[in-house]
C-alpha cells in the first residue's frame, strides 16, 4: 500500500496540530510547584540532639493503636525493621566504620526518624486516583481516607520517601502512614511524638516557626551552650544543652518543592537514606506533562481523527456491512 | 559445695561462725569474682590455714559508711566472719580503745607484721596546705599515708573517696581532697573499689584473692578489679529492656515509673558507670536490693566525673557505641576489658535488607510456561484463520 501525496499532507497536518496542542501552550499550562500554607504545621527533627531513645516510636504506637511489628529477625519485641503498615515512625541507625563519635560521617554513627515528610506539593496526592489522599487545606497535613481508596498503591510509587504502606496481611487492605496525629490536632494537642521526646529532637510547630528555629541552630557555634525548646517550638521548656556541628542544610526546605517535616543532621542525608531530591515537585513535573497533553482533549481527538481516518483509507467498501 | 579438706573443723579463731556458713560465704566471693564455684573450695582452705591477715584501717575525709557497709555484708553472723577472716588491728571506728592506746596499738601492729599486712585506706587525703585539714593525734593523714604505705604488703582503697576523691573532691573542693593512689604520688600500686559505699564483696573478694592467689586481681587502668567494674551498670541492668524498647519513666510515680520503665530520663548514670552492683546487688535480701531496683536512678557514686559531679537529673551520656561480641580498639577492651557499649544494638539500618528476587528456578519454569502459552497461542490462531478461509471457501462454492 504506497501513501499517497494528499494522505501525507494530511496526516502531516494532524500531527503537526498534536504537537503543536502538546508544545506550544506548555509554558501556560506548566504548574509551578505549591506555595506552603501560613498555617501549616509540622516537626522539626534535629539529628544531633536525637539520642535514639525511642520514645516517639513507642508513643506513636499508643496513640495510633498500632500492633507490634516483629520484622527484624529473631525479634521479641516490638521492633520494626522499616515503616510498614503497623510502624508510621521509626529511629534508624546510620554507622561507618568502628561507628564510636556521634554525628559523624566517618566512624561515626547517627539516628535518623523516618516518618512522613508531609510534602507542601506531595506526590501521593497528585498520583491518587480517586482523592483517597488528601492535603489539608489549613494544617497541610497529607490526610488517607479509607472510604475512598480503590487499593491502586500509586502513592507507594509516587512517593519519594518510601513513606505510604499498604496492609498485605489484611482482606480489606488501607495504606497506613503517618497523618501527624491529626486526631490528636483536632482535639487540640499535637503530634505523640513531639510529646513523648525527651531531649527536644523533636519539636512540632507552625513550620514557619520551625523553619526560623532551624536556621538559629545551624547559626550556632558549636561548643556554646544553647537552649532547644522541647515538645513545641514555642515552648517555655528549654533545655540547656552544649551545641555540636550542623550540617549546613535543612532537609525539607527546598527539597522535591518541600517538606513540612524539617531535618537538621550533620552526616549528608543521602546517608542517612533521604533522597536526592529537585527544587521542583515531582507533582508539578508530572501534572504539567499530563496537564499539557490532555489540555481541552485536542491532542487526543486529533490522534483519534487521524487513526480513524487512516483505518477509513485502509478498508475496502466490500469489508463495509 | 565441693569438698574442701583441710575445712572440716574450722580454726578456734572463727568463734561462732558454722563452718556451713564459712563455706557459703567463700562461695559467694569466688563467684562474685566469677571464678567456678571449686575455687570457693580453694578461697576456704587458703583462708581457714592462714593465720588471719592482718589489716590496718586508715581513716582520711571519710563518713565511715564502707566501714558499715563492711559490717552489714551478708547473712547473720556476717560482723564476725568478716570480722574473724581478717584481723583488723587497727580500725578508728571499731577498735575498742581509743586515743593514744589506740595509736599505740597500731604502732606495735605495723611493727610485728612489717610488709605482711594489708593497709585499707578509706576516705579522701587533703592535699591543700600540706594536709592540715585532716589530722589524727596530731598528725596529717597524708603524713600517716606516706609513712605506713612503703611497710604495707598491698593497699586497698575502699570508697569512692579513697579512690579518686569522691565527695570532698567536689567542686569546689576546699581542702584539695584526692584518692590514695594520686596522694602517695603513684608510687604503689593501690586496688581501687570505689563505690559510696562499694559492695563489701567487691572488697572482700579482691582480700580473699590476694590470700588465695598470693597476687593482685586482674586491675583495669584506673586501679579497678576487672571482675567487678569490667562492665557498665547499664548493660547488667534489669531494666535495660525498657531502654532498648524505648519505655522510660519521665517523672517519678508516673506511669512508666510505677510499672519498672527505663529510669535513663529521670538522669540514671548508668550508661556511664562501671560497676556490678545489677549483678551482684546489696545487702543479701534478693532480687531488686540496688538502687535502680528500687526506683532510683544510678547516681554513678563509684565512677570518677559522674558521682558527686554530674548534676543528679542530667541525663548521662551516650557517647560510646560498638557492636557486641566485635572487639572495642579505641578503648580497652582485650578479652573482657571494659565494653563500651550504650545504644540499643536492634537500631534497624538505614536500608533494611531486601528480598533477592526470583530464583533461576522460579524464572525458567515460569518463562517455560509462558513460551507454551504463546506458542499454543500462536498456533490456535493460525489454525483458527485457517479454518475461517476454508469455511469462506466453502461459503464460497456453495
Amino acid at each position: 500500500m504506497g501513501l499517497s501525496r494528499r494522505d501525507f499532507l494530511k496526516v502531516a497536518a494532524g500531527g503537526s496540530l498534536v504537537a503543536a496542542s502538546s508544545f506550544s501552550p506548555a509554558p501556560l499550562l506548566a504548574r509551578e510547584s505549591k506555595a506552603r500554607l501560613p498555617e501549616a504545621v509540622g516537626i522539626l527533627y534535629d539529628a544531633t540532639v536525637c539520642i535514639g531513645c525511642k520514645a516517639c516510636m513507642a508513643a506513636c504506637k499508643e496513640y495510633n493503636h498500632l500492633p507490634p511489628d516483629h520484622s527484624t529477625p529473631g525479634s521479641v519485641w516490638d521492633n520494626p525493621l522499616d515503616l510498614s503498615a503497623k510502624t508510621y515512625n521509626i529511629v534508624k541507625l546510620y554507622k561507618n566504620g568502628t561507628g564510636q563519635t556521634k554525628d559523624q560521617a566517618i566512624n561515626g554513627y547517627s539516628f535518623i526518624r523516618r516518618f512522613c515528610m508531609h510534602c507542601v506539593d506531595p506526590a501521593c496526592v497528585s498520583a491518587c486516583p480517586v482523592s483517597a489522599l488528601t492535603k489539608d487545606s489549613t494544617t497541610g497535613v497529607v490526610k488517607y481516607d479509607k472510604g475512598a481508596c480503590i487499593g491502586c498503591r500509586y502513592c507507594q510509587i509516587a512517593c519519594p520517601y518510601n513513606v505510604p504502606k499498604f496492609q498485605w496481611d489484611q482482606a480489606f487492605p488501607q495504606i497506613k502512614k503517618c497523618q501527624l496525629c491529626d486526631h490528636r490536632i483536632a482535639q487540640g494537642g499535637y503530634s505523640a511524638c513531639c510529646e513523648f521526646c525527651p531531649n527536644g529532637a523533636s519539636i512540632f510547630g507552625n513550620v514557619q516557626d520551625l523553619r526560623k528555629e532551624a536556621r538559629r541552630r545551624l547559626a550556632l557555634k558549636p561548643g556554646e551552650v544553647a537552649h532547644y525548646p522541647l515538645h513545641r517550638v514555642d515552648s517555655q521548656d528549654v533545655r540547656h544543652r552544649i551545641v555540636t556541628p550542623y550540617l549546613n542544610h535543612i532537609f525539607g526546605e527546598r527539597e522535591g518543592g518541600g517538606t513540612q517535616v524539617l531535618m537538621l543532621a550533620n552526616v549528608p542525608f543521602q546517608d542517612l537514606g533521604l533522597p536526592p531530591l529537585p527544587d521542583e515537585s515531582a507533582a508539578s513535573q508530572s501534572e504539567t506533562l499530563m496537564h499539557s497533553l490532555y489540555k481541552g482533549m485536542i491532542a487526543p481527538y486529533v490522534l483519534l481523527g487521524g487513526l480513524f481516518y487512516l483505518v477509513y483509507k485502509n478498508t475496502t467498501k466490500q469489508d463495509l456491512p | 559445695m565441693p569438698k574442701c579438706k583441710n575445712s572440716q573443723t574450722l580454726p578456734s579463731h572463727f568463734g561462732l561462725v558454722s563452718r556451713r556458713d564459712f563455706l557459703k560465704f567463700c562461695g559467694v566471693a569466688a563467684a562474685a569474682m566469677g571464678l567456678p564455684l571449686s575455687m570457693g573450695a580453694k578461697i576456704a582452705e587458703a583462708v581457714a590455714a592462714l593465720k588471719r591477715p592482718p589489716v590496718i584501717w586508715l581513716s582520711g575525709q571519710e563518713c565511715t559508711g564502707c566501714t558499715e557497709t563492711l559490717l552489714r555484708s551478708t547473712h547473720p553472723t556476717v560482723e564476725s566472719l568478716i570480722l574473724d577472716l581478717i584481723s583488723l588491728d587497727y580500725h578508728e571506728a571499731l577498735s575498742t580503745p581509743s586515743g593514744h592506746l589506740a595509736e599505740e596499738a597500731k604502732k606495735k601492729a605495723i611493727a610485728a607484721n612489717k610488709g605482711k599486712f594489708i593497709l585499707v585506706v578509706e576516705g579522701a587525703i587533703p592535699m591543700k596546705d600540706n594536709g592540715i585539714y585532716c589530722q589524727i593525734g596530731g598528725r596529717t593523714m597524708l603524713d600517716i599515708l606516706k609513712e605506713t604505705a612503703p611497710l604495707a604488703m598491698g593497699i586497698v582503697a575502699i570508697g569512692s573517696c579513697a579512690s579518686w576523691g569522691g565527695i570532698p573532691s567536689s567542686g569546689p573542693n576546699p581542702t584539695g581532697a584526692v584518692g590514695a593512689a594520686e596522694a602517695l604520688g603513684g608510687k604503689f600500686k593501690v586496688i581501687n573499689i570505689p563505690g559510696c559505699p562499694p559492695n563489701p564483696y567487691n572488697f572482700l573478694s579482691t582480700v580473699l584473692y590476694i590470700l588465695t592467689f598470693k597476687k593482685l586481681p586482674d586491675l583495669d587502668n584506673q586501679g579497678r578489679p576487672r571482675f567487678a567494674y569490667r562492665r557498665l551498670i547499664h548493660e547488667g541492668c534489669e531494666r535495660r529492656p525498657h531502654f532498648d524498647a524505648g519505655r522510660f519513666a519521665l517523672e517519678y510515680d508516673d506511669e512508666g515509673h510505677r510499672r519498672g520503665w527505663c529510669l535513663y530520663k529521670l538522669g540514671c548514670k548508668g550508661p556511664e558507670t562501671y560497676n556490678n552492683c545489677p549483678a551482684i546487688l546489696f545487702g543479701n535480701v534478693g532480687a531488686r536490693s540496688w538502687p535502680v531496683g528500687t526506683g532510683c536512678p544510678c547516681f554513678g557514686c563509684s565512677e570518677k566525673g559522674v558521682g558527686f559531679t554530674a548534676p543528679i537529673a542530667a541525663q548521662a551520656s551516650l557517647v560510646h557505641f560498638s557492636t557486641t561480641g566485635t572487639p572495642f580498639k579505641g578503648e580497652e577492651r582485650v578479652g573482657g576489658g571494659r565494653l563500651c557499649l550504650t545504644p540499643p544494638q536492634t537500631f534497624p539500618p538505614i536500608h533494611p535488607p531486601e528480598g533477592h528476587g526470583p530464583s533461576a528456578a522460579t524464572v525458567g519454569v515460569l518463562s517455560g510456561l509462558t513460551g507454551v502459552a504463546l506458542g499454543a497461542g500462536a498456533i490456535t490462531a493460525t489454525k483458527l484463520g485457517k479454518k475461517e478461509t476454508e469455511s469462506d471457501d466453502k461459503a464460497g462454492k456453495e
